[in-house]
């Protein structure tokens, strides 16, 4: 073949495999959905991955904005002292933990935790035939496996991520009035000032799309392993990996949409 | 009377290994037909065909007359509900007790009333040889030949039209492998099943079939009543049979 055509020829190929990955990852998007809406319903198991994924989740997610939300006021302090604005501290936390990293650091966590979980339950039970064997018993695996982990994902995060706002508020809160030397009634009323229920609600909105893309990335990638242990390893890194991109990039897209105007 | 299972040239390929080339195969309503072949000679990919966990490239495959290939949704729900499976492999759910495993077709993944699901659950592990004790334990903590009969009384206890067992008795001391037979017989016998059974197990061959087939390079080069399989007239039967190394089905090894 000529050596002038390879390049395209493997660009194209490379273009190709894309599109067909998004095409497929598309379509079990779409079945995860349709197939939530059509009975039978498997109510125990929603309530077992929301325990799995929310009750479970706390403590991570907790540690992580409680740390997070000390270290962002301490900058914050620091940045603020030299143009004589360090008052803005509760300010700009609250800001910056209700927008930007209450959800995208717990929706971060939460996928290193369950996304990785779900690939490597489902791949496993790919691998040794237990998804064929629910096929031949009855139950349609998409509504048994699939749609109470996206079910439970897109339910629980929005909660989880209240609660990684309110431990990062209260982090800047505890840095500032422990070592910064803030008032902590004036913190806190400076705090309630700029906290608006439009940011409380995007971040609840970011939650659930992070939640079904939590899920989603696990379900697909576990779902469609092959090839053994190494399969499963695989598509437990494929699963952390694309949600964390994925949970970046809708984050970028949701923020543009709603506070780029 | 048409036949239970009907397939005409099923063929399937995995990249360019080329696995079945133009199956024909037909079993009828009630019988016991036994498909013996090599290793890796694509016995249960044919059995996924049917199922339609695995899509054949080719061919058609009708049960009860009805072609089966390419189906979804609730056609396809309904089509294998028909059906009963023994995986070869066991593919009993891990994270489930052993009685939630053998009931789980009639439960349909964890309704229904417990104690009942319960009772069912210990009733079909008796057929099996296996009593109540085991029902509260985990698939991990049971034995290999254990777990084959869990995976049996799971494939059985919904009481399907058809049921595939792929390789029932491999695995398993003499006496338990005739007390499998002995259940796959009556199974036929007294509800009527149409089985579909994979072995290497001449025996078990001997014991449950009515009918047997040979799969060899993709295809089914012999089928017949099982009185004839000791005089078929065919060259791969009688190897087979006779578990001779020499003869028309060579084994791909190195010689020293
Ligand atoms: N999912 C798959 N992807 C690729 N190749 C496969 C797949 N499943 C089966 N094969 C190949 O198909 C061939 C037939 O496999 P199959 O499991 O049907 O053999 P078998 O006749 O049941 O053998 P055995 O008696 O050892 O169980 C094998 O060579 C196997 O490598
Ligand atoms: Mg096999």
């Amino acid at each position: 073949m000529n050596a002038l055509l390879a390049f395209p020829i493997a660009v194209g190929a490379f273009v190709i495999a894309g599109l067909r990955a998004t095409g497929r990852l598309t379509l079990f998007a779409g079945q995860a959905l349709w197939r939530a809406l059509l009975p039978p319903y498997y109510p125990a198991r929603l309530l077992e991955q929301m325990l799995l994924i929310g009750w479970f989740s706390l403590p991570v997610v907790g540690l992580t904005a409680l740390f997070t939300g000390s270290a962002l006021a301490q900058q914050i302090y620091i940045g603020g002292s030299r143009f004589n604005a360090a008052s803005t501290v509760p300010a700009v936390t609250v800001i910056g933990i209700v927008r930007e990293l209450g959800p995208v650091l717990g929706g971060l966590m939460v996928a290193g935790r369950v996304s990785s979980a779900m690939a490597a339950e489902l791949g496993t039970m790919r691998v040794t035939e237990q998804i064929d064997a629910l096929a031949t018993l009855r139950t349609d695996p998409f509504r048994y496996l699939i749609v109470p982990r996206v079910l439970a994902a897109v339910i629980v995060l929005p909660f989880l991520v209240l609660v990684s706002n309110a431990l990062g508020v209260m982090g800047g809160w505890l840095i500032a009035t422990q070592r910064l030397g803030f008032n902590s009634a004036n913190y806190l009323t400076t705090t309630a000032k700029y906290l608006e229920a439009d940011d409380v609600v995007s971040s609840m909105v970011k939650a659930a799309v992070f939640g079904f893309i939590i899920a989603l990335m696990g379900c697909y990638h576990g779902f469609h392993s092959s090839g053994g242990a190494a399969g499963v390893g695989r598509a437990t890194t494929n699963a952390v990996v694309s949600a964390f991109i994925l949970i970046l990039l809708s984050n970028l897209i949701i923020t543009v949409i709603v506070f780029g105007s | 009377m048409t036949a239970k299972i009907s397939l005409a040239g099923v063929a399937k390929r995995f990249g360019s290994k080329v696995v079945l080339d133009g199956v024909d195969l037909d079993v009828a309503p009630g019988e016991s037909m036994v498909i013996i072949g090599g290793s890796g000679t694509g016995k249960s990919v044919l059995i996924k065909c049917i199922l339609g966990l695995i899509a054949p490239d080719a061919g058609s495959i009708r049960i009860d007359g009805q072609d089966v290939v390419g189906l979804h949704g609730s056609a396809l729900a309904t089509s294998r509900a028909r059906f009963g499976m023994l995986f070869q492999g066991g593919a009993l759910f891990d994270s489930l007790p052993v009685w939630r495993n053998v009931s789980f077709a009639l439960s349909q993944g964890g309704g229904g009333h417990a104690a009942e699901m319960r009772a069912a659950a210990i009733d079909n592990l008796a057929r099996v040889g296996l009593d109540a004790g085991v029902a509260d334990l985990r698939p991990s903590e049971l034995s290999g030949g254990m777990q084959k009969r869990v995976a049996l009384a799971r494939a059985i206890a919904a009481r399907p039209e058809i049921i595939f067992f792929d390789e029932p008795t491999t695995g398993l001391d003499p006496i338990m492998a005739d007390v499998i037979n002995n259940l796959i017989v009556e199974l036929v016998r007294d509800l009527k099943i149409t089985a579909l059974t994979i072995t290497h197990d001449m025996g078990s061959v001997r014991k449950v079939a009515h009918r047997v087939a040979m799969l060899y390079a993709g295809k089914i080069v012999w089928s017949g009543p099982v009185a004839d399989i000791d005089n078929s007239g065919n060259a791969y039967v009688d190897q087979f049979v006779h578990g001779r190394a020499d003869g028309p089905i060579k084994m791909a090894m190195r010689r020293p």
